[in-house]
Parts: C-alpha cells; structure tokens; sequence
C-alpha cells in the first residue's frame, strides 16, 4: 500500500509540475529554514530535465500491469515487447531513421561507448585512426583515450573562438588509416551547434562511418539521420523530458560494429539485457513530445535566453558570452565574469534558490577548468569565472528577471573581494 | 558538500577588505589554479593586532581566508606561523578532500604575511619547518 501510495504521488507530482512553483510540487527540495519562503528556479536543464507528466503517465502501466519479460511468450510479454517496438518506432521518426536502426542503451555515456568502441574494434584491420574533436563531452574523449592505450591513434580537432569545427579540418585529418569520426551535434557547456551535415558529407565522401552524440541537441534542432549523412547517434532521454538511464544509438543498416554489452539476445542480438521497458516507453513518449512541440519550445526558451543575455550584460560588466551568437542552442547560455570563480556564484545562487552550472575547475573534482572553455581559447582565470545557464520548457519571464535581480548583486559581491578585481584598477565597476 | 562552518564563513566572511599601511603582505596562489589569496596583517609588539583578506577563489578559498585570519587575530607571530593548514580546515569542521589546497593557500598566506613582515624590519625570513607536511588529504595540486 505504501509503495502505491507513494507512487500515486509522484505521478501527481509530474502531473501538475507545470501549473504549480515549484517549491510546491517539489517540497522535499525546499531546505528548512533557509529556503522555505523561496522559490526554486531550475535553470540547469542541459544537466538534465524533469520528467513530463504525460511521459511518467506512459510510463506507468509498464511499472504496474505490464511488468513481463518482453522475451518471454505468454501475453502480458507480448504487451512488453509491443510497447518496446511501438517506442522504437518514436525514436526512428524523430531522427528520420528506420526503427531497425534504433537500439536501446541505458543512456548517453553507453551510446557514445558502443559507437566508438564498436566501430573501432569492429574495423581495426582496416585502420588504426580516429578523427574526433577538442570539445566533446567526457563520454566520448574518455573513450577515445581508453582506445589510444588500446593501439589507436586520435586526432582532437581544434575549434574556433565560438566552438566551431571547421570542414576543412576534417578532410585535411583524414588518412587511410581513419575508421571513424565523433563530432557532437551541439556541445553540451557553450551550446555551439556544430556543421554536421558537412562534416558527414565529408565522411561519407570518403566512406569513413561518422558518429554524433547529439544528446544535447533532440528536441531543440531538427535532425534526420539520412540527409545529414549520420551513420550513427547517441542521444538520452532525460535530456528532453524524459526519465533518467535510458538512451539509444541509432546504428545505419550495414555499419560493422561489435557489440559492447555481451549477453542474451536482447535488441536483435546487439544490446544484452533486460530491457528497461517503462523506461523505454517514457524515451519514446518524450522523444514524440520533444519533436512535436520543438517550434514552440525553441521559440519559448529562445526568447527567455535572449532577454536573460541581454539583461546580463546590460546591467553587469565585464561579462562576455561563450559560444556562438547565433549557432547555439535555443536555451544555452554560458558567460564569464571576470575577477571571480565559478562555484563561489553557483552557491550564492542557490542560496536564492536558482539552480545552473560552471565549467570552473572547483565543481569538476580536478583543479582544471573546462576543458571546452580552454579550447575556445579563453584565459584560466577567465574559464574559472563562467556560468551556464540553461533555459527549459518550464522557465518564465518572471524567472528570467529574478535572476537578473540576483545575479549583479551576486557578481559584485564576489568581485568586491576578489584582489584580482582591485589590481585591474576596475573598482567602482565603470562599465566598457 | 560544505560544513555549515565553511558555508557560514562563506556567505558571512569575517575580515574580509584590506589594511591601509599594513605590517605585512602575504600574496598566494594563482589564477591559472582558481584562487587567489591576500592576507593583510597589522603587527603590534610582535602580536597580530588586525588581519584582513582578498580572495578570488571558490566557496572553500574565501571560508579558509576568512577563518585564518580570524585564527591569527590577537595570536604572537610565533603562535600565528604555527597555525597549520590542518588547523584551518578543523576549525571549519573539515573540507572536501579536493578543497583541502585552499586550506594549504591559508597557511601559506599567513607565512608571506608574516614573513613580509619580518623582512621590512630588517629580520631574517623564518623557513618553513617542513615544506611537504601540509596535509593534502588526496588532494590534487594545480601547476600553472
């Protein structure tokens, strides 16, 4: 009973999650005391998203009634196995491939190791070389270093000051030996959305599988696998409204590629293990959400990141945004403040109640700051002041003004202390 | 992640500005690593009448700025050049084992201070007793 009482009430919880603050639907998050009278503002959604409440209800029934072993044969299995397929099906649409193409992982990190380690194992007669770039996400570059130890070679591409890959880059890095090449759709810190369609057409020219982990970009660009010339595409579900722990790899029909998860014979005999069946459901549920509504969504946390920028630089100084302008994700932002340190604005921001990011070493668990930040050549000290705001579905203007009441007042602060701030002779903070 | 002790010299730092005509300076860190650290410190009859601070750094950098110089205020010079790093981060209830080099900062600073000190009244510059006893607890070290 309990279990189902506690149960009902999440999937209450989700339900009214965009009608109700959120210290209201999320009370186990308001801290005695410190927080109770505040509101909670969530801008962290690249980190990850709440879980819509029509994709906890589709959910559901997968946790409850329909809880067989999709492998099995009696009916309640069959259910299962409906439902796997049917989610399949919602993935393959929202990136223009054919549901055979779709495998179920359990998230970004798993789809980005199969892709490149697959790829690679699988062709390491042919060639020894990888071609990915400086700003990929850990999942990627981790792997890419774990296969030079194993006897590959890779090349990191640079990128420019605004965190583009440049085409010609690509084909000059290429030799007879590449036999594959990871580029990000969009990269996760500065929101740069990077030319994949060119950057396939470039692969695919010289027949070298091209992989993408677009994990940041469904739901905010529109992608279609065959027209981009994309061979294979890591995304995750908790990035688009989705639950955590559950992703897929989109594979094109015919690619060689070992299995990385050995086992039964689970996803047409590439994927072992028991499929996470609810979690699978919710993935296509929120994938056919994310992509239905992606006009509005792009058009709604576009705006909001607009006048949040604008707002930032108009009112604090020595503030500079990272990233493309233009060729970013609609609700990424990340700046950096000059003369103060990235953790010290995330915990005052928290104490107000606003949830967001920073690529300063103090919160990576190493004393590095982004390595994305350093790539797009900006100083240490400079990278150690940064912020990521990123915006969602369920952010209003009221929000977005309420950080811009805090956020001067925290930043001056910092810098009111920070000797760095005195030595640049900027004290009185006159505007340039 | 932070003690409430750490969190309380975060949001509330005691000392934090700067001595006009101070006795002694002492300037740390570096900000390729994140932190920065300047300790002020005013001398009177060999005691540590005043300390303030400047720090650009995380949550843990300004919380070990602010509890030593609180911990050197009205301390001997010979007490002050005793208080350890490890002091520092007891006497904020412990740090995270990856922030234990901001406490490291924190007895450095102290150290220049009163060094500066003692070198513009014409004294030798005491040497640190044992320059890799500080205690880093898994720490990593920045190089800039």
């Amino acid at each position: 009973m309990v279990t189902i009482y506690i149960a009902f009430t999440i999937v209450n919880t989700f339900r009214n999650y965009k009608n109700i603050p959120f210290r209201a639907t999320h009370p186990e998050l308001i801290r005695e005391g410190t927080m109770s009278e505040k509101r909670i503002i969530y801008l962290d959604h690249a980190a990850t998203t709440p879980v819509k409440p029509s994709v906890a209800d589709a959910m559901w029934p997968y946790m409850n009634d329909h809880f067989g072993n999709p492998s099995s044969i009696y009916r309640i299995a069959r259910e299962s196995k409906n439902a796997i397929e049917t989610a399949r099906a919602q993935v393959a649409k929202a990136v223009g491939a054919e549901p055979g193409e779709i495998y179920f992982t359990s998230g970004g990190s798993e789809s980005d190791n199969w892709a490149i380690k697959g790829i690679a194992f699988a062709n390491r007669k042919k060639g020894n070389h990888i071609i990915t770039s400086a700003i990929e996400h850990h999942a990627v570059l981790h792997t890419c270093q774990y296969l030079e130890k194993e006897g590959f070679s890779v090349t990191y591409l640079p990128v420019d000051r605004s965190g583009l890959v440049s085409p010609p880059d690509l084909e000059k890095a290429i030799t007879d030996k590449t036999i594959l090449i990871s580029v990000m759709y969009a990269n996760n810190e500065i929101g740069t959305i990077e030319p994949v369609a060119e950057l396939g057409a470039i692969a695919r020219k010289h027949k070298i599988p091209f992989h993408t982990d677009a994990v940041q970009a469904i739901g905010n660009v529109p992608i279609d696998v065959k027209g981009q010339n994309i061979d294979l595409l890591s995304l995750s579900a908790h990035k688009f409204y989705g639950p955590k722990g559950i992703g897929a790899l989109y594979i094109r029909k015919g690619m060689k590629i070992d299995n990385l998860i050995h086992g039964g014979g689970q996803e047409n005999r590439r994927r072992a293990g028991t499929e996470n069946i609810a979690a699978i459901v919710g993935l296509g549920k929120a994938i056919e959400l994310a992509t239905a509504d992606i006009g509005w969504h792009n058009s709604h946390i576009r705006a909001l990141r607009d006048r949040l920028l604008t707002g930032i630089l108009e009112k604090i100084p020595y503030a500079r945004l990272n990233g493309h302008p233009e060729k970013r994700l609609p609700g990424n932002l990340n700046v950096s403040f000059e003369f103060i340190e990235g953790e010290s604005m995330l915990l005052w921001l928290d104490d107000e109640g606003i949830c967001a990011s920073t690529g300063s070493a103090c919160t990576s668990g190493s004393l590095e700051p982004s390595h994305v930040l350093l790539a797009i050549g900006l100083p240490h000290e400079i990278a150690h002041g940064s912020l990521r705001l990123t915006l969602g579905d369920a952010n209003t203007e009221a929000d977005v003004d309420f950080v811009l009441e805090v956020l001067p007042k925290v930043v001056q602060k910092l810098r009111d202390m920070s000797p760095l701030y005195r030595k640049s002779g900027k004290e009185g903070g006159c505007n340039v | 992640m932070y003690s409430d002790k750490v969190m309380d010299h975060f949001k509330n730092p005691r000392n934090v500005g700067e001595i006009e005509n101070p006795s002694g300076v002492g300037e740390v860190g570096n900000p390729v690593c994140g932190d920065i650290m300047n300790i002020y410190i005013k001398v009177e009859n060999n005691v540590i009448t005043d300390a303030k601070f400047k720090t650009f750094g995380c949550g843990a950098a300004i919380a070990s700025s602010s509890m030593a110089t609180e911990l050197i205020r009205g301390k001997t010079l010979e007490e002050a050049w005793d208080i350890s790093n490890k002091a520092v981060a007891e006497a904020l209830e412990g740090l995270p084992p990856i922030k234990m080099h901001c406490s490291v900062l924190a007895e450095e600073g102290i150290h220049k201070a009163i060094n500066d000190y003692r070198k513009k009244q014409g004294l030798e510059p005491w040497a640190e007793k044992n320059p890799h006893s500080h205690d880093h607890s898994g720490d990593s070290t920045c190089q800039p």
